[in-house]
């Protein structure tokens, strides 16, 4: 009982701040769906905590909790190299909107010292 | 205008107030037919008013991008305003401009030419060489020792077989690059340290451009020191072991 009020309260509280951070405009879509099916997940697992022990024991693993905690770290490794290609590509985009402001100023300053002449 | 080609000199510089006006003072008096384009690393000191006070244009990157940041820039410039040759030069003195007018040649039958510290002299008591202020040694008299140099070692041998030449400083940063090569650079140039040496080596390379290497000498910076810790070096050869191995299996 007290392990489904734990994953109960922990899976509400997920849904809660992910839809106030979506109110408020603070997170897109993209991310915002993804978290929301974390939370799906999680929820159904506070009402039948042994939802999973079948399709863990066809697998080989001991217990359905096990295998919801291995799911889970894989899940945040995805999630973690996801993120890190992410800020790659911002950091790229960033890197060639810094090079073109440096070669529009630079065209700028020559043509205003070319009028000057 | 340098043997009938339109030459941009690049030179990156980053918090480089303590060399850069007399750097390009000379580099305007040696080459007054070139174009100098000053890359201001986003530095916090006066760099970029002195660059300009020596006679150079200068780009003005708004936060630090390294030199690989600052190099792409300098390829951009000098495709969209169609220069034939774009050589890379430090900031810090250590190049000597004189070498600029052989490296420019060496493109006529190359799309990549490095300045080699290490490559051997065919021409001893050259011009360039008979009037050294302030060189460090003869033409391939720069000294490295351990973990540096058995990384500098590596790289020219395993970069000499993709790039079929002989190749012994993979990691210098004085090189001429030909239209074809700056149409590549300016498109695809990395930013991480030693990416922007080693990397685009094997990149063109693997891409079937010509590579050469010239013997030049290296002169003592005029400001900064160079670093010497064992650590730091150690840290260099993993790092461009890394790069190389990435350079290797990328597309």
């Amino acid at each position: 009982m007290k392990l489904t009020i734990l994953t109960g309260v922990t899976g509400l509280l997920l849904f809660v701040v992910i839809i106030e951070l979506l109110r408020r405009r603070q997170l897109g879509e993209k991310y915002a769906i993804l978290w929301l099916a974390v939370g799906l997940v999680v929820l159904p697992l506070a009402a039948f905590p042994r939802l999973f022990d079948g399709p863990a024991r066809a697998l080989g693993v001991a217990s359905g909790i096990s295998l919801v905690l291995f799911l889970g770290f894989v899940f945040l490794l995805l999630v973690c190299v996801h993120l890190s290609w992410e800020v790659n590509r911002l950091e790229e985009e960033t890197r060639t909107l810094a090079e073109d402001m440096a070669l529009l100023r630079t065209e700028t300053e020559e043509r205003a010292a070319s009028d000057q002449q | 205008m340098i043997n009938n080609k339109r030459v941009l000199i690049v030179t990156p510089a980053w918090n480089e107030a303590g060399a850069i006006y007399q750097v390009i003072r000379e580099l305007r008096g040696e080459l007054p037919g070139a174009d100098v384009l000053v890359v201001d690393d986003g530095s916090s000191d006066d760099t970029a008013r002195l660059a300009h006070a020596a006679g150079a244009a200068v780009a003005h990157l708004p936060y630090n991008l390294g030199v690989g940041g600052a190099m792409r820039l300098g390829y951009r410039y000098g495709r969209d305003h169609d220069f034939d040759v774009v050589i890379q030069l430090d900031a810090d003195g250590q190049h000597d401009p004189r070498y600029i007018p052989k490296l420019v040649d060496a493109i006529d039958d190359a799309d990549l030419v490095i300045g080699s510290r290490f490559a051997e002299s065919d021409q001893r008591g050259s011009a360039a060489e008979s009037d050294q202020r302030g060189s460090v040694g003869g033409e391939s008299e720069y000294r490295v020792r351990g973990p540096r140099l058995w990384a500098m070692r590596l790289l020219a041998a395993v970069i000499s077989l993709i790039a079929h030449t002989r190749l012994t400083d993979t990691t210098s940063g004085f090189r001429a690059a030909n239209r074809r090569t700056i149409e590549l650079f300016a498109g695809w140039y990395p930013v991480e340290y030693l990416g922007d040496t080693v990397e685009t080596l094997v990149y063109a390379a693997r891409r079937g451009f010509r590579i050469r290497q010239v013997p030049v000498a290296m002169r003592a910076r005029i400001a900064g020191a160079p670093s010497h810790s064992p650590i730091k070096s150690m840290v260099y050869l993993g790092r461009a072991f890394a790069i190389l191995l990435l350079a290797l299996i990328r597309r």
